[in-house]
């Protein structure tokens, strides 16, 4: 299977930094079943960009990040970081990859130690990965300056109970910052804190992301966020790529139909009382059902979107349909992309130069 | 049931502050009435409020002081009406309506003011924080019923669903069990789950299900207020709008009010009538929907609205609110969104907390507490975020 030929929206920013190439992952439930969380998955990080996974709970996109952190094993596919392949096969080269590649965990509640204190949640990774000679209270005050946890003296000495929310989502992103990693893979980093502070948070990743030049993977199920901090927007559903193509466009004109419902799905204040207050039940184009009738996505035959998708026909319960390129930077899975967008799928498609996902 | 706005309740307080509301509110009954029991909203079918809540006043009870959780509330729930009640975590707004229902333990506690309900089914109104609590009991659920965040905490694990919504059937209704089974059958009908799941255990069950089981349970009374305390959060969009929606829908056919809390502005300017903005314990602003989207007065109130990046319409400066809320132990005096607010000015710092008529509110319920800067006032907000918006477009 082929590098889709579908230029990355975040391509433009900087150069490429990691590689995922049809990842799979299947999970065994029970004895016979298998669920496929991650289905042949592609993508590109960049230096400097960001590309946003957008997809409801359960569709993959934190087994995507935990597949590219190297906490789960894939079941098919490859990773490349700076054009070699990873190798995570021993100790040290798993440590050598890590300091590369850094996860930032959503609930900060939960993935800072209790019973430590922030000097010793950043001094750890600094010794672990710039060796034990390294001047550790420099590099935390300064960790700690670049995301503004000021004054560092003051914070030092305290426990994740004593920070508030924000406080501690700051340590988590210092904590992953003390590899100098080159890609910051944050899985929803900003979905556990209040609305007021979301926006600093992002705008501190943003300015992290320019400062390190950092080549990140924001995942997320708000898609509004994704539109505002992200270069490239990928969209999945049930484990595979659904549609994909720069921020503003996935946004402002979405192709697929799981798209345009998350579109829909979204509060929509400039459009008050339309539909919830007003009585009425659905808006927009994707009139589709919202109840899943197969909520772990573990349908075999077909496109995974079918059995909630007004547009789904026989053969769209049969075969499941390869990601199809719209433009130069744009595409999406969907037999019906005529129907579902016909201003997009006028274009030419790119003669037969459909790809695999 | 009382409406004067001047009664007098508070008023045997020490405290000056309880005072002077009480006859700010009797001023504002001379010009119109303002945060008090509002008068019928063209919405609302009835014009008296279903709960009234008065002067109320919650505090935590810690060895290093009181923390003022809700600090002088007044909220009026007209029948029929979806309020919103919106803030930050620990703004207070999950205490106040907990704190109504006498749902608090120790160290919370209620210092002052009244919660008056007065349902079709009462004979007279009553006040639940002077009830008995065999009163209280049988009036919470059969009366108001509660929605909470996390479902899969609320319902118990080892029990059917079936079990767990014949449980509240028979300890509020008198039914026989078949009439029971029946109805625990058409309340899972009315929230669009098949019968067939009356025999599943909670982790059978998807997070949007479970949810939708809750507001099963929460409806299996036809109580006529439900409180639902961030009842989509942990749910994502699709599904959120779903429940939404189906909640607006039971609304309009069963008739209860809803008193709905959540830190999402953007989703109650679609959903509520009329939303409370609630910061630090106190009511900094109230109106209807539109107003608060058209014409918001106060600076907290601006800066929830531009925290949420929008998907439609052109892109947005966004600026999000700088800072962490005050420390409710040592409140400064005046107004307690000085530290955060983009607008701040000595005067402030003197500001009394009251909720004031904005002049030019197309709502003529339109209160803030902000007394500077009202829409007709032309201040330039002092620039406090750097450079708010994340910038990491190419090209709009």
């Amino acid at each position: 299977m082929s590098e889709p030929a579908l230029t990355s929206a975040a391509a433009a920013r900087g150069p490429l930094a990691m590689e995922a190439i049809s990842l799979s992952k299947d999970f065994r439930i029970g004895r016979r079943r298998t669920l496929h969380a991650v289905r042949d998955v592609s993508f590109s990080l960049y230096r400097g960009a960001v590309v946003a996974l957008v997809g409801e709970s359960g569709s993959g996109k934190s087994t995507a990040a935990r597949l590219l952190a190297g906490q789960e094993r894939l079941t098919s596919g490859a990773i490349r970081l700076d054009g070699k392949p990873v190798e995570m096969s021993s100790r040290r080269a798993f440590r050598r990859y890590k300091s590369e590649v850094q996860l930032v965990f959503q609930d900060p509640f939960s993935s800072l130690n209790p019973i430590h204190t922030v000097r010793y949640h950043l001094e750890r990774p600094v010794r672990l990965h710039q060796g034990r000679d390294a001047d550790a209270g420099q590099e935390v005050a300064s960790l700690m300056e670049q995301v503004r946890l000021t004054p560092a003296q003051h914070f030092l000495a305290k426990y994740p109970h004593e920070l508030s929310g924000g406080q501690r989502q700051r340590v988590s992103f210092a904590r992953a910052l003390a590899a100098r990693p080159r890609v910051l893979l944050a899985d929803e980093p900003v979905s556990m804190l209040d609305v007021s502070i979301r926006l600093e948070m992002l705008s501190l990743l943003d300015d992290l992301r320019q400062r390190f030049r950092l080549a990140m993977l924001y995942i997320t199920h708000d898609i509004a966020s994704a539109r505002y901090f992200a270069d490239e927007v990928l969209v999945m559903y049930a484990g595979e790529i659904v549609e994909r193509g720069p921020a503003e466009e996935v946004t402002q004109t979405p192709a697929h139909p799981y798209t345009q419902l998350l579109v829909a799905s979204a509060p929509d204040p400039d459009n008050l009382g339309s539909v919830l207050r007003g009585g009425g039940r659905r808006r927009g184009p994707a009139a589709a059902s919202v109840r899943p009738q197969n909520p772990d996505g573990s349908a075999t035959q077909g496109c995974p979107f079918s059995p909630r998708c007004p547009l789904a026909d026989d053969r769209c319960r049969r075969e499941d349909p390869a990601l199809v390129q719209i433009s130069a930077t744009r595409g999406a899975a969907c037999w019906h992309l005529d129907v579902a967008a016909p201003e997009l799928a006028s274009a030419p498609r790119g003669g037969g130069d459909t790809t695999t996902r | 049931m009382s409406t004067d706005p001047a009664d007098d309740r508070g008023t045997g307080l020490a405290d000056g502050r309880a005072l002077n509301r009480a006859t700010h509110r009797a001023a504002g009954a001379a010009t119109g009435p303002v945060a008090g029991p509002s008068p019928a909203r063209a919405a609302a079918p009835s014009s008296d409020p279903v709960l009234d809540i008065r002067d109320l006043s919650i505090v935590y009870r810690t060895p290093a002081g009181d923390v003022r959780a809700v600090d002088h509330v007044n909220l009026a729930l007209a029948a029929g009406e979806v309020v919103g009640l919106a803030g930050e975590s620990g703004s207070g707004k999950s205490t106040l309506a907990y704190g109504a229902c006498r749902l608090l333990r120790a160290p919370a506690l209620v210092t002052n003011g009244s919660v008056t309900y007065h349902g079709r089914r009462m004979s007279r109104p009553a006040d639940l924080l002077r009830m008995q609590p065999d009163e209280l009991r049988r009036l919470r659920w059969r009366e108001i019923a509660i929605v909470v965040q996390s479902a899969m905490n609320a319902l118990n694990p080892v029990l059917r669903v079936r079990d767990q919504l014949l449980d509240v059937i028979h300890a509020h209704l008198k039914m026989s069990r078949d009439e029971a089974r029946e109805r625990a059958g058409s309340l899972l009908d009315l929230v669009g789950i098949p019968r067939s799941r009356l025999r599943s255990y909670p982790h059978e069950l998807s997070g949007g299900m479970r949810q939708r089981v809750m507001i099963a349970m929460a409806l299996a009374t036809e109580p006529e207020i439900i409180i639902m305390d961030e009842p989509t959060t942990a749910l994502d969009v699709v599904v959120q709008r779903d429940i939404l929606a189906q909640i607006v829908e039971l609304k309009d056919s069963l008739g209860f009010s809803i008193l709905f809390i959540t830190h999402d502005l953007s989703l109650l300017l679609e959903l509520a009538d009329r939303i409370a903005v609630m910061y630090a314990g106190q009511f900094v602003e109230i109106a209807t929907s539109d107003e608060i989207h058209r014409e918001a007065a106060h600076p907290y109130t601006k800066g929830l609205l531009n925290s949420f990046p929008s998907l439609r319409g052109p892109r947005r400066e966004l600026a999000g609110i700088p800072g962490s809320p005050p420390d409710l132990r040592n409140p400064a005096p005046g107004c307690p969104f000085v530290p955060r607010c983009g607008y701040a000015r000595p005067a402030c710092r003197d500001v009394d907390m009251q909720l004031l008529p904005v002049a030019t509110s197309r709502d003529p319920d339109h209160a803030t507490a902000c007394p500077f800067v009202l829409p007709d006032t032309s201040v330039e907000p002092v620039p406090s975020v750097a450079s708010g918006s994340p910038a990491g477009e190419p090209g709009t």
